[in-house]
């Protein structure tokens, strides 16, 4: 049974992502943030469990766009998050990211994408490397279901599985391809079945439980840093908002939000600490701590200079 | 130290690959098979021998190779990733255009992809639609990659090294009609120079025939024929053509008050167009109207009788320096 201590920690993480995406749809609807934002509420899990069984000082994650839970597991500030969503010279990647291809190597994050499953063959690349330089590194590519038809995640999970790469291949199977159910895109919607024609070992995993997401990638980063190669994880999740701020939802039948409502990970997580004694009051104080950390990161944000247009040429070439 | 060796172009891509093998230990060398085959060219002979893991062949995926020498340039290897056909690359465009050339940039230079592609291209006769095509105005067209073609032996070995040691991602497109086609000197060893320069191949004061890749072979025969005829033509060999070496351009434009870009991409939308607006753009007066030289507006067909009579002759170049010159 993990330390209460631990799964504080994991509810206070998640419980920072999910504030975080409440503010971004807040300034999304005040017009501060523009253009198309995919939030991860719901899916929180997956990103905190996963970022606690690695170690980021030298492992590498590349998630799909819907990536700002990943980045803010990974460690990075929620202000400089936020000026990165709002165009500021403050931004993590000085507004040239945006919130669909963020990156932030110091703490781990190697470029979120969105090329729907582009960073699987980079992520393989990055653990080719880690072959060669004794760093004992371990990249992690992360994508939705509807990624799993890629191309490019098929030909990184065949290169990595034949050259024994040390890569975790997450699926984040929040049931949608976009605004399409992945089960009728696939006739076989136990996605990581498919681990098996690789070569390497697949497991589907709760992925609305941040401890069991933990448990999992560890045994797969020891798996890989031993030298045994790749890992296929499924961790099944619900999307509770749509695939982009403003999409209405209308493919979602009756029910299934309530559902996906009545198992997100941070109402779950809430329940069981109470179950293990914790006062209600302790749960309230780190929300409020929370809260008032999300408050204060997007108010510096918002002050913040906007990216200055006299440096768009910078950093092109070497 | 620097040393002068008989080689075919083919062999001094292969001397490339070695130095920077031997001088580079982060350097990999991967594709379809180049390792134990040797590459379907012969170019990589001996290198798996020598290098041992560091040369290896690759599944049949493009964007495994392209993707994975992408992720393993960003934690300081110097992948040299073999893509077989130039062709083979539009499998994978999304590894170079969306992701290659954006790692810097998008980081602000805290990540960085320093990654080389080496491929090949062009018609040879029997070569089929897919695997005929000149396509360097596709990557020229991105900002972040870098794009060469070398067309003499000497520059096979110079311009891959220079990719090699760049700290951007560079596409080097050599071409199969050059890689058994007789033996040169070439001097091995010398400095690696910076990327970007155009050559003077020929020098002459009527008309600036700008030109890259195999076709300058045909660029320097037709302006031999013409010499006899009185025409003294300038061959200059752009060799990079992102970065374009427009200062050399000008000035020879400059002394010769007239331009003609000889390329076998198709002459729509290709770097040709691109030389010329340039050129208008910089007021330079010329004394007749600068011309194009590219593939027609169609496909490459596989015959070669009907292949030849869509890639630019010896003959349509003449014909074009002539009227230019006459005009």
């Amino acid at each position: 049974m993990p330390e209460t201590a631990a799964l504080l920690a994991h509810l206070e993480s998640m419980r920072r992502i999910r504030s975080f995406e409440e503010e971004v749809t807040r300034l999304r609807a005040t017009g501060d943030i523009v253009g198309s934002v995919h939030l991860c509420n719901g899916q929180e899990a997956i990103y905190v469990g996963a970022c606690a069984a690695l170690d980021l000082s030298r492992d590498a994650v590349f998630p799909t766009y819907r990536g700002h839970g990943w980045t803010l597991a990974c460690g990075a500030p929620p202000h400089a998050l936020f000026a990165e969503l709002l165009g500021r010279a403050t931004g993590i990647n000085g507004g040239r990211g945006g919130s669909a291809y963020l990156s932030a190597p110091e703490y781990g994050m190697y470029g979120e994408n969105s090329i729907v499953g582009a960073g699987a063959p980079i992520a393989a690349g990055a653990a080719l490397a880690a072959t060669f330089d004794g760093s004992g590194r371990v990249a992690l590519a992360a994508f939705g279901d509807g990624a799993m038809n890629q191309g490019a995640v098929h030909e990184a999970m065949n290169f990595a599985a034949v050259r024994a790469l040390p890569v975790i291949f997450l699926v984040e199977n929040n049931h949608y391809s976009e605004l399409t159910p992945i089960a009728d895109m696939v006739r076989v919607d136990r996605l990581f079945k498919r681990a098996s024609a690789y070569g390497m070992p697949g497991a589907r995993i709760d992925g609305n439980d941040p401890e069991a997401v933990r448990q999992a990638v560890a045994e797969a980063v020891r798996r890989a840093r031993s030298g045994a190669g790749p890992v296929l994880l499924e961790a099944m999740t619900q999307r509770i908002v749509g695939h982009y701020i403003g999409d209405a939802q209308h493919y979602r039948p009756s029910g299934d939000l309530d559902a996906a409502l009545a198992a997100e990970p941070i109402g779950r997580l809430a329940r069981e600490l109470l179950g293990l004694g914790v006062a209600q009051s302790e749960l309230d104080e780190l929300e409020a701590r929370v809260a008032r950390e999300i408050a204060d990161a997007s108010a510096r944000a918002l002050a913040d200079p906007v990216a200055d247009p006299t440096t768009v040429l910078e950093h092109l070439y070497a | 130290m620097p040393e002068t060796k008989n080689l075919s172009y083919a062999e001094s891509v292969n001397a490339a690959l070695r130095r920077a093998l031997a001088e580079r230990p982060e350097a990999l060398l991967f594709g379809e098979d180049v390792a134990a085959p040797g590459g379907v060219f012969g170019v990589t002979k001996g290198l798996r021998r020598e290098f041992g893991d560091r040369v290896f062949d690759t599944p049949i995926s493009e964007s495994a190779i392209l993707g994975g020498a992408v992720g393993a340039a960003m934690f300081g290897r110097r992948p040299i990733a073999e893509i077989m056909w130039a062709d083979f690359s539009l499998v994978a465009l999304d590894q170079l255009v969306n992701q290659a050339a954006n790692v810097r940039y998008v980081s602000r230079g805290s990540l960085s992809a320093p990654l080389t592609v080496r491929t090949q291209q062009g018609n040879a006769p029997g070569a089929c639609a897919q695997h005929s095509q000149s396509l360097e105005a596709f990557f020229a067209h991105v900002p972040g990659l870098r794009v060469c073609l070398p067309a003499t032996h000497q520059d096979a070995y110079d311009l891959l090294l220079s990719a090699i040691w760049c700290n951007d991602p560079v596409i080097v497109i050599e071409n199969r009609t050059l890689y058994h086609a007789g033996k040169q000197q070439v001097q091995l060893g010398g400095d690696v120079q910076p990327v970007g320069g155009a050559a003077v191949r020929r020098p002459g004061r009527d008309v600036t025939v700008l030109t890259w890749g195999a076709l300058q072979h045909r660029v320097l025969e037709a302006a031999g024929r013409l010499a006899g005829d009185g025409i003294e033509a300038e061959v200059l060999d752009a060799r990079w053509v992102r970065p374009l070496d427009l200062e050399a351009v000008l000035a020879s434009v400059r002394r010769t008050g007239r331009l003609v870009v000889a390329h076998e991409a198709h002459t729509v939308g290709g770097v040709g167009g691109e030389v010329l607006a340039a050129v208008a753009e910089a007021g330079l007066p010329l004394r007749c109207p600068p011309v194009r030289i590219g593939a027609p507006d169609t496909r490459i067909p596989a015959a070669p009788g009907l292949a030849a009579a869509v890639i630019p002759s010896t003959e349509v170049i003449a014909e074009a320096i002539t009227k230019s010159v006459r005009a």
